[in-house]
């Protein structure tokens, strides 16, 4: 087994493309790692092991893991362009619709479990509180883009236009990091985190931009 | 080589059962004298308070449970997660202990813990806690009013403000290591409100020692104000004529200011203060006006515009 997983890392590392073998087994075991938050909150809500507080633990747990797998995402391309490794790409889309996926649990987490659809509340909320302020229209942002990630609305939208689309990843990503750093009362440490990995990951495509413009 | 063999002991030799428990009953007893003689009567977290009398202040409302009251806090001193501090407070030596009573007053004294617990009669209240986070709880605290104290102390007419100072010390106090906020935590009260019946001197809750990730050995709590205003694990009490700055209002001053009240018309700047989820409980209640003592309270801040005193 140790063996078996060296020589799979070994393989990935060296490799630019997988066996469509492998990569199926590398898709299968990140879907089921993606997984796992979501099945730990569940099993604690079934447990009853989330706290005193188990509806604020809900919202936090799947608002930090929509970050994480959007940080994730967003980590394909500059990998691809440092390391030579293309397979990498190819989990974009799962990464991705990992994002959006915990994204909706946030939302939804927000929606039913915290406002119980205090439909007053919510729209006050949205105007008057800068963190849902910015919060909310970077969820929706999520929603075209999980919408046309599969091959038949890329072939249907054109590669040109898909990837101007889809360039709305990062006001997305910048809005989701700005939420999380508005809402923490004093301990900047998490967003803090989160904003610096984002400016690098986004300062590995200024600098391609600005080489390939000159 | 043969293996040893433990020999096999008579049942001649074998102590009876009913003996053997009874010598060990005999040990506890009078190790437990002895150790009695040597502590006072309850100092440690768990064990339960003496003579606590039932008190009028109570809300007619469920407790909240005491597996929530003890584990879910809020007290940087040993960290910013709710989890942290019933996970790393037990460290934090509650004994020996004294807090010192001084500034403007006639008779300033460094007050022994055990000679504060014997100060005045212990009472049980059952207090309303709103937190500026908009969540809530019902505790069963054990104090006696601070007024109690003040009074020996004799105030002068320079009094005007009560700043409370909480204990400073990183190895104790691991989340005293970061600078999330300015330590000492420091909070102050203007003195009318410090003497309010209401101002509870705590040293336990549900009938027991203060848990030390709720403030051991002695804190404030006031009822009608955000709880970041009662503070934990006080050292010093000091009577002053300005307005103290607390360590929330440095933090951020256009956050959090000197009077804290529980106000549902005042919003945080970053939330609404509206609605408040109370622990274990899935739709969320209105917050009260003074989180519900308006009627105690209210004069305090008659005629003032509380939308600028927040």
């Amino acid at each position: 087994m140790q063996v078996w997983i060296y020589r799979l890392i070994f393989k990935m590392a060296t490799l630019k493309n997988l066996p469509n073998k492998t990569l199926a087994g590398v898709k299968a075991a990140v879907f089921v790692l993606g997984l796992i938050p979501v099945f730990k909150l569940a099993y604690g809500a079934y447990a009853d092991s989330l706290g005193a507080n188990p509806i604020e633990k809900i919202t936090h747990v799947t608002g930090y893991w929509t970050l994480t797998f959007l940080l994730i995402t967003l980590s394909a391309t500059p990998l691809r362009r440092l390391t030579d490794w293309s397979w990498w790409i190819r989990l974009r889309r799962m990464l991705g619709l990992f994002a959006f996926f915990y994204g909706c649990l946030h939302f939804l987490a927000y929606l039913v479990l915290d406002q119980f659809f205090d439909w007053d509340s919510i729209a006050k909320d949205i105007l008057k509180r800068p963190y849902i302020t910015v919060g909310f229209p970077a969820f929706l942002l999520m929603i075209p883009l999980a919408i046309t990630s599969n091959d038949a609305m890329m072939r249907r939208l054109g590669g040109k236009r898909w990837r101007l689309l889809h360039k709305l990843v990062y006001p997305c990503a910048i809005g989701g990091v700005v939420h999380y750093w508005w809402l923490v009362k004093k301990d900047l440490t998490n967003p803090i985190a989160f904003a610096v990995l984002l400016a690098l990951l986004l300062s590995v495509r200024a600098g391609h931009w600005l080489v390939n413009a000159h | 080589m043969k293996p040893y063999k433990v020999p096999p002991i008579k049942s001649s030799e074998i102590t009876p059962k009913a003996l053997f428990d009874a010598r060990r009953k005999f040990m506890r007893m009078a190790g437990g004298a002895g150790l009695a003689a040597l502590l006072p009567a309850a100092a440690w977290a768990g064990d339960k308070l003496p003579d606590i009398k039932k008190s009028a202040y109570n809300v007619a409302e469920a407790l909240t449970p005491f597996k929530d009251v003890t584990q879910y806090n809020n007290f940087y001193e040993f960290g910013t997660g709710k989890d942290d501090p019933a996970a790393k407070a037990g460290r934090m030596k509650t004994r020996p202990w004294t807090v010192t009573v001084d500034g403007a007053v006639n008779k300033a004294k460094v007050f022994d813990i055990d000679e504060l617990l014997k100060l005045a009669p212990l009472e049980e209240r059952v207090y309303r806690l709103r937190c500026v986070e908009a969540w809530s709880m019902v505790v069963p605290w054990v104090g006696f009013s601070l007024a109690e104290l003040i009074k020996r102390v004799e105030p002068t007419g320079n009094a005007k403000f009560v700043e409370l100072v909480s204990l400073h010390d990183p190895a104790q106090m691991p989340g005293q290591k970061s600078a999330v906020l300015e330590w000492p935590y420091r909070e102050g009260l203007r003195i009318d409100e410090a003497m309010h019946p209401l101002t509870l001197l705590t040293v336990g809750l549900y009938g027991e020692v203060l848990p030390n990730q709720n403030g051991a050995p002695i804190r404030i709590v006031l009822p009608w104000k955000y709880g970041f205003k009662s503070t934990k694990s006080i050292v010093g009490i000091r009577f002053v004529e300005k307005q103290p700055v607390s360590s929330w209002m440095k933090a951020g001053p256009a956050e959090y200011g000197f009077y804290a009240n529980v106000n549902p018309e005042v919003d945080h700047p970053r939330w609404s203060q509206a609605k408040e989820r109370r622990i274990g409980e899935f739709l969320k209640r209105k917050t009260l006006m003074f989180n519900g003592y308006a009627d105690q309270v209210g004069q305090l801040y008659a005629g003032m515009d509380l939308q600028a005193n927040f």
